[in-house]
């Protein structure tokens, strides 16, 4: 029942879109036609729930203060945790390359439809906010971790896929010349956002 | 008949800084380091970010940590000056060694040049000024993936010297910044009626009779702008604004 909670929370109410505006640059670039925005919603969906446990682990082991106890009672109050940028990036950047290799190696026809996207993946904010958010809130244990991770991206992909099937429809409506394009794609996000809103206090 | 003249002189003008900005061109493809160190194409790096090149509303880089952080001024100041910071030196840096990265693992190589400044500006920010870094709280570290710093460095540090780099990085860093702070500056003052936390609006107590200012008058803040939603929709209107002033920028 907590996982579900959580996965509720991590796809609505704390949507990385619409609560934290995380991801918008990818976001606002890719979401002209909806091929490409589900292709790139999968690929976040998929970097997100490996990379919040990995960085999750590290976290836990390595980088918390006193995380280094298991290795020898010495190391107790060592405190390594303004590592944590530099950790989370790096092992999102190498998870991304992998991804990416592993791909184009097993699923060529994977990589053709997602090969763009997946560099683009490295430097998307949702990837290290899903990071940075699991580390504020203390997770008790890795399941929590994958299923934040993947609720995030979860949510991630609904809100990519509902601007880039409202960008489609759009191109047939009479917007004022200097709001077309960006102008009306960020005030739609906004109203977007209230509408999301309405999903606060939800609580299963 | 004045203001005929006027415009025609405006409009000559207009065509002698057109035909000197061929010649720029010229010049700068025939000599690129022979540039005097304030030059005009460098004041151009510097100004450009702030109408025509606009990091947020026209190369759309840098929204994903911009508008969380908007509901008062001083953080979206303290932000701007660590965004500021943050791509003029990894400019400068990314510029200094960008022979010697392998272009495959470049991102890895830019992301790690980053992050270590972005470490350098937090722990700075938690020594000096400790409740800002609390309310920006991930935004900080969110500075690492901001495609502002990404996008610059592709975009420009890899092809250009190390001073044209600075430059590209305070201007670009400087025109995150003033959206940045258009958008604090209405939120907080529509939002909250303060302005850098002082009560400009007069000050608002339970009755109506206690109130000083604008609150005496009966008005009231609007609580919808301290909400997120508020921050992309102001973001339209200005882009609204700018791109009704500057008409090239429409998209077709």
């Amino acid at each position: 029942m907590e996982y579900l909670n959580l996965f509720v929370r991590s796809i609505f109410i704390e949507n990385m879109i619409f609560a934290y505006f995380l991801g918008m640059c990818s976001y606002l670039a890719v979401s002209k036609t909806v091929n490409t925005a589900v292709g790139l919603g999968a690929a976040v969906i998929f970097v997100l729930t490996v990379t919040v446990p990995i960085n999750f682990l590290l976290d836990q082991y390595l980088l918390s203060p006193g995380a280094l106890q298991w290795l020898s009672p010495e190391y107790a109050d060592v405190d390594l945790s303004f590592l944590s940028f530099i950790m989370f990036i790096a092992v999102i950047a190498s998870m991304v390359q992998l991804v990416e290799m592993i791909v184009e190696k097993f699923a060529p026809a994977l990589y053709g439809a997602l090969g763009i996207f997946l560099p683009l993946i490295a430097v998307n904010c949702a990837i290290l906010g899903g990071s940075l958010f699991m580390q504020q809130k203390n997770f008790g244990g890795i399941g929590e971790a994958v299923t934040y991770g993947f609720g995030s991206g979860i949510g991630w992909f609904l809100a990519i896929i509902a601007i880039a099937a409202i960008r489609e429809k759009i191109t047939y409506s009479n917007v004022p010349a200097p709001l077309k394009g960006l102008g009306i794609t960020f005030i739609i996000t906004g109203l977007m956002a209230i509408g999301f809103m309405s999903f606060m206090g939800i609580k299963l | 008949m004045k203001t005929d003249n006027t415009k025609t002189s405006t409009d000559s003008a207009k065509a002698a800084a057109e035909k000197k900005k061929d010649e720029m061109i010229l010049f700068l493809s025939s000599s690129e380091e022979k540039e005097h160190f304030l030059s005009k194409n460098n004041r151009k790096l510097l100004s450009d970010p702030f109408d025509d090149n606009n990091p947020i509303t026209v190369q759309v880089l840098g929204i994903c940590s911009a508008l969380a952080i908007t509901v008062q001024l001083r953080p979206a100041l303290v932000m701007s000056i660590a965004v500021i910071a943050v791509v003029a030196f990894s400019n400068v840096i990314v510029s200094l060694i960008r022979n010697l990265i392998p272009n495959r693992i470049r991102i890895i190589v830019q992301l790690v040049v980053v992050a270590s400044l972005v470490i350098l500006v937090d722990q700075i920010l938690k020594a000096y000024s400790y409740d800002v870094s609390k309310q920006l709280s991930v935004f900080v570290g969110l500075i690492i993936t901001n495609c502002i710093v990404m996008g610059r460095l592709e975009a420009f540090a890899l092809g250009n010297g190390v001073y044209k780099s600075f430059l590209d990085g305070i201007g670009n860093g400087a025109g995150y910044g003033f959206i940045l702070i258009v958008v604090a500056f209405f939120r907080e003052l529509l939002g909250s009626g303060k302005l850098f936390g002082y009560e400009v609006l007069g000050h608002k107590a339970p009755t109506l009779a206690d109130s000083t200012g604008l609150y005496a008058l009966g008005y009231e803040n609007n609580g919808l702008m301290l909400l997120s939603p508020m921050a992309l929709i102001i973001v339209g209107i200005i882009i609204w604004v700018q791109r009704s002033r500057n008409r090239k920028l429409i998209e077709e």
